[in-house]
């Protein structure tokens, strides 16, 4: 790391051009909590660190269009505070919320847990079942593209050279809708996921899902999205035959790796026994 | 590369200080600053002892840059106690025996401290969770939780 040069540019056009200049070898700083340690271990040696968090654009959780904009610096501690976005959109909160320690919560995005494409990220599978849409900035101004299409493996992204994002849009919520993530870890707190499920769904006013995602973390190189689930709640009033049904395509769906912290069996059922149950959470969320 | 020259406000006081963009803010409270008091574990975010508040939120300050402290407030330990007076849980800490050697105290205090601020009365289960990011490799928990269940009795009491 040694001549690393350090920046906090007060605009996105700033932020792009140092991006842009350093033709790969920058990275983006939000809270730092994946970058410092990977810094530390010397995993990475960037030419420049490009600290977002001076700019405004990146800044608050503003109501837009009946939905929320999450800017870019915006801490899970933040998101946790803002009764609002918690009300509407429980599963995306819980999965931020999730992400570390208290310490940690202080300081960790989405957007950053997003970026460091892991395939455990706890912050993602919600996101992506919650249909959110990320603003990216670059060399040619501004564009639009579905959440699941920045991770494109473990480490890597589809951002272009210059390119960061500017926030996370999630879209509005209609009536009786709402969403769930859980994860299994081995142990109580501070642990990697082994299975992540995010639900969101929408709900009809007799109570028939009308609309439902079911996305799984941790059980591929990258989140799931498992069209069978979905299928299996859309028509249903979320009862105990398509939550069975839910459960079956998600095992089906799921391809994990065999590691000391869980087999690939284990982490196959549990992959099953968590989208159901997350269904059920956000399905009874959307009832209240 | 250039240093970076540094102006923030530590404890109250305006302070300032060379560093380089990679050194953390825990080495250079440590080195640079001279406030040894927050203490390196592990340096990837994984034990709090290096905890400290910025800008009025508890973090890892071995995950923050020092050049990152620019305009803003930091709190370490060595601001806790008023003078010769210490902070209430400082003298619970020392009354229960909450601590052996004592190396992950400062972060444990100054994470609780952090949530007694915004509640002074949390459950068993808060203060644990609350904690979790801080490794004890000797006291055990469960002293370490009473002192703090009982730090916030005795505020609400007075
Ligand atoms: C003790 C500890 C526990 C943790 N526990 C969990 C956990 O339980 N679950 C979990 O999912 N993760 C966990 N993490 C990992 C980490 O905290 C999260 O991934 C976090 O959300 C990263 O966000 P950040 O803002 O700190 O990202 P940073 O470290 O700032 O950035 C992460 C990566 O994304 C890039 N990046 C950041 N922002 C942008 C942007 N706006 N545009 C483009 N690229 C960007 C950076 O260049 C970097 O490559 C843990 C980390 C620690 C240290
Ligand atoms: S030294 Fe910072 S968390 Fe361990
Ligand atoms: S008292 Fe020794 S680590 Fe906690």
């Amino acid at each position: 790391m040694s001549g690393m040069r350090y920046e906090a540019p007060g605009s996105v056009d700033e932020a792009v051009a140092l991006l842009a200049d350093a033709n790969g070898a920058a990275r983006v700083l939000a809270g730092g909590t994946d970058l410092l340690v990977q810094l530390r271990a010397g995993m990475i040696s960037p030419d420049v660190v490009v600290n977002i968090k001076d700019i405004s654009e990146t800044h608050g959780i503003t109501a837009e269009g009946g939905g929320f904009r999450i800017g870019a610096s915006v801490s899970g501690a933040e998101m946790g505070e803002n009764a609002a976005l918690v009300a509407a959109w429980p599963g995306v909160v819980e999965g931020a919320e999730l992400i570390g320690s208290t310490q940690v919560q202080g300081r960790a995005t989405m957007t950053g847990n997003l970026c460091n494409a892991s395939p455990a990220a706890d912050g993602v599978p919600a996101l992506i079942a919650g249909g959110a849409t990320c603003t990216i900035a670059g060399p040619n101004g501004t564009r639009e593209a579905p959440v699941g299409d920045i991770p494109t493996g473990p480490g890597k992204t589809s951002l272009g050279n210059g390119e960061f994002i500017v926030a996370i849009n999630l879209p509005a919520r209609p009536a009786n809708a709402s969403d769930a993530y859980l994860r299994m870890i081995p142990r109580t707190e501070m642990d990697i996921a082994i299975v992540g499920a995010g639900v969101n769904l929408v709900l009809d006013d007799d109570g028939t899902c009308t609309a439902a995602s079911v996305v799984l973390g941790a059980v591929g190189p990258k989140t799931i999205t498992v069209a069978d689930a979905a299928a299996a709640l859309v028509g249903s009033k979320v009862d105990d035959a398509a939550l069975e049904a839910v459960k079956a395509a998600a095992s089906a769906a799921a391809t994990p790796i065999d590691d000391k912290r869980g087999t690939v069996a284990y982490r196959t059922k549990v992959a099953g026994v968590l989208a159901a149950r997350a269904a059920a959470i956000a399905a009874t969320r959307a009832r209240s | 590369m250039a240093k970076h020259h540094v102006t923030t406000t530590i404890n109250g006081e305006e302070a300032e200080y060379l560093c380089e963009p990679q050194e953390t803010l825990l080495d250079v409270l440590r080195d640079e600053v001279g406030l040894t008091g927050t203490k390196e574990g592990c340096s990837s975010g994984d034990c709090g002892a290096c905890s400290v508040m910025l800008d009025g939120r508890l973090v890892c300050s071995c995950l923050v840059l020092g050049v990152e402290a620019q305009g803003k407030t930091v709190e370490t330990i060595e601001g806790m106690a008023d003078g010769e007076e210490l902070h209430p849980l400082q003298q619970k800490f020392l009354e229960e025996a909450a601590l052996q050697c004592g190396f992950c105290t400062p972060g444990v205090l100054i994470a609780a401290k952090a949530l007694l601020d915004t509640n002074n009365n949390p459950t068993e289960t808060e203060v644990r969770y609350w904690l979790a990011g801080n490794l004890c490799r000797c006291t055990g928990y469960d002293k370490i939780v009473r002192a703090v269940m009982d730090t916030a009795a005795d505020m609400r009491g007075a």
